[in-house]
């Protein structure tokens, strides 16, 4: 399958490489604007990120694979990356992340056969207070999980539903 | 014991105001009101030196973990020469046991936007990276939001407050990579590569992001610049703790009741950091804190009498205060798992440029993982203490320091647990 970029893209990329003094730079939010468009950034899409921008292919694949949060391969239409670092550890994120294996059917770091979810175990998210959590699909964190609301999670997911914003305010405060 | 007075401290950079991220809620509050000093005042503010030498003696620490002198390290710039020079703003935050920054992100972006301004105008910056993990897209989106709005305001760009001071400001975002919260490397990633730490000198403010001068800040730090600039330095040195002064935002983590960031004085004794946060969950007892982050070495509890949070206190009993990102665990948390745990971390994030760090971080998580499987020897504790000193010192950056402190003192503070998890055959050697 031949990728390519909408003009939309292209025009974000624009602004992208005007934030820098050098074309390279672009490199890191250029592989995300390709993530967000095709949902992973495979070998082939690594290239056209390449051709766009004019570096060495071999520079764009070798930033792709240093950085986690790219997919090299095609991943499940939801990611489910549970926290289990140090305070997830301690407040049960491994609890989490075996109940999850369980409820899908899947191990640690696998797709689902239907190409739904995918289920890995990550390093510290920075939400060690709202231990244990994880994030969708390098997006929205869903906190102070039980296996309940991981179960009602998975199944807001499997209905087209988004995980909402959690609002984790200061315990000291009223407001915020 | 502390004198710092936390209980009648009201907190500043995050303080209990509704919708105080929208530019025009942080104006009415006071907002922009200490950029446009530095750059109207000039009674107050005889240029940019006079910020620089105020900011020096407030005596910021660096919130990020080193706490060296915000307004020294921006003295190490050298003379403007007419071409561009970079500040760079921390925000990667990933050392676990550390949540803080996304907080300013979340409820006040705009009191980091000015400090990184004002600090911009003392340096003679002329465009302003901040560079936040990945992981924080939800923050991500915040702080450019609260950008745009700052620049629609003429608060960014050019001849701000009709002066001739002109600065660009952009978010880079990461994408998975703790090493990337290492300065130099954090400036690698912005260059576009792969965030693989330079060897130092030359130092970044001779020689930075694109061989220009650049000057590397911890989100928090640049946050404490406005209430500087706004209050003064002394009331600043006046805060907390006489050598490690100011607001600190505690990050608290663990088996405590009320998890979460906390605004308080630097300074705050240990114990009363944990009734704080709500006390021991579920009644337990204490066993252990980690005071400033996962580097940070782990305190027993029968060390922690009359220690507070600020690093010549924490010294005294062999810490530091690191991120002041407080992990704290009770009675029943097992200690073998947690130091092996916070290894396969370390040995995940080498970015594995240097063979001490690449390796020594695997055989540690290896001998640990052993160990906790029961499969461990007495001997293998000596193993894993010679691993140690053979990484400390001995790399270009500090994680491979950052992996081997929490190896060699909890197995210092906890031998015990550690050789009761070994199988008893290594004894009989003869």
């Amino acid at each position: 399958m031949a990728y390519e970029f909408t003009k939309e893209d292209l025009r974000e990329i624009e602004k992208i490489k005007a934030k820098y003094p050098e074309v390279m730079p672009a490199t890191l939010p250029t592989l995300w604007v390709a993530q967000r468009r095709f949902g992973h950034v495979e070998p082939e899409v690594q290239r056209l990120v390449a051709e766009t921008l004019g570096l060495p292919e071999a520079h764009v694949h070798g930033v792709a694979n240093f950085y986690t949060q790219y997919y090299k391969e095609k991943k499940g239409k939801h990611v489910l990356d549970v926290c289990t670092c140090l305070s997830c550890q301690l407040c049960g994120g491994y609890e989490i992340l075996h109940h999850l294996e369980e409820t899908l059917g899947i191990k640690a770091g696998d797709t689902t056969e239907d190409g739904t979810f995918t289920l890995n175990q990550v390093e510290c998210l920075g939400a060690c207070g709202y231990a244990p959590m994880l994030q969708v699909t390098n997006d929205k964190y869903v906190n102070h999980l039980t296996k309940e609301k991981a179960d009602e999670l998975v199944d807001k997911l499997k209905n087209g539903e988004e995980p909402d914003y959690e609002q984790m305010k200061m315990p000291q405060h009223k407001n915020i | 014991m502390s004198t710092v007075d936390w209980k009648n401290y009201t907190p500043v950079l995050l303080p209990d105001i509704k919708d105080l991220h929208k530019i025009d809620v942080y104006i009415k509050n006071g907002g922009y009101k200490a950029l446009k000093s530095v750059l109207t005042d000039k009674k107050s503010w005889d240029g940019p030196k006079a910020v620089i030498e105020e900011v020096k003696s407030a005596n910021i620490r660096g919130r990020g973990g080193a706490g060296f002198n915000a307004g020294l390290k921006w003295s190490f710039m050298p003379p403007a020469d007419g071409g561009p020079r970079y500040l760079a703003c921390n925000g990667d935050e990933s050392e676990p046991g550390t949540f803080k920054d996304r907080k300013i992100f979340e409820y006040n972006p705009h009191v980091f936007i000015e400090g990184a301004l004002i600090a911009a105008y003392a340096m003679e910056i002329t465009t302003i990276y901040v560079y936040i993990r990945g992981e924080y897209k939800t923050y991500i989106d915040m702080v450019e939001n609260a950008i745009a709005d700052a620049y629609n305001k003429g608060y960014i760009g050019k001849n701000i407050f009709g002066s001739d001071f002109s600065v660009d400001f952009y978010v880079h975002s990461g994408a998975g990579a703790y090493i990337c919260g290492e300065e130099t490397s954090m400036l690698e990633s912005l260059e576009g590569k792969r965030g693989y730490p330079r060897v130092k000198p030359p130092f970044p403010a001779q020689k930075g992001l694109w061989g220009r001068p650049t000057t590397i800040n911890n989100v928090e730090t640049l946050s404490h610049v406005t209430g500087v600039i706004n209050n003064g330095a002394e009331w600043f040195s006046g805060i907390g703790a006489k050598t490690h002064p100011g607001p600190v935002l505690y990050g608290i983590s663990g088996h405590v009741n009320n998890p979460g960031v906390y605004e308080l004085p630097s300074g705050i004794p240990v114990l009363d950091l944990i009734e704080i946060a709500g006390g021991m969950r579920n009644g337990k007892k204490l066993k252990a804190v980690i005071p400033g982050g996962s580097s940070t070495p782990i305190l027993r509890a029968d060390q922690l009498d009359g220690i507070t949070m600020d690093s010549d206190s924490l010294r005294t009993v062999g810490s530091m205060l690191g991120t002041a990102g407080m992990v704290v665990m009770d009675e029943d948390t097992d200690i073998v798992d947690v130091l092996w745990r916070i290894s396969h971390f370390y040995h995940h994030e080498s970015c594995g440029q240097c063979t001490p760090c690449r390796e020594g971080t695997g055989w540690l998580e290896k001998i640990l993982l052993k160990i906790k499987n029961g499969d461990g020897e007495v001997r293998d504790l000596d193993l894993l203490l010679d691993v140690t000193t053979q990484m400390e010192g001995r790399t270009i950056c500090a994680l491979a320091d950052a992996a081997a402190w929490p190896v060699r003192f909890t197995i210092n503070r906890f031998r015990d647990e550690f050789e009761a998890r070994c199988k008893k055959k290594s004894h009989a050697v003869a």
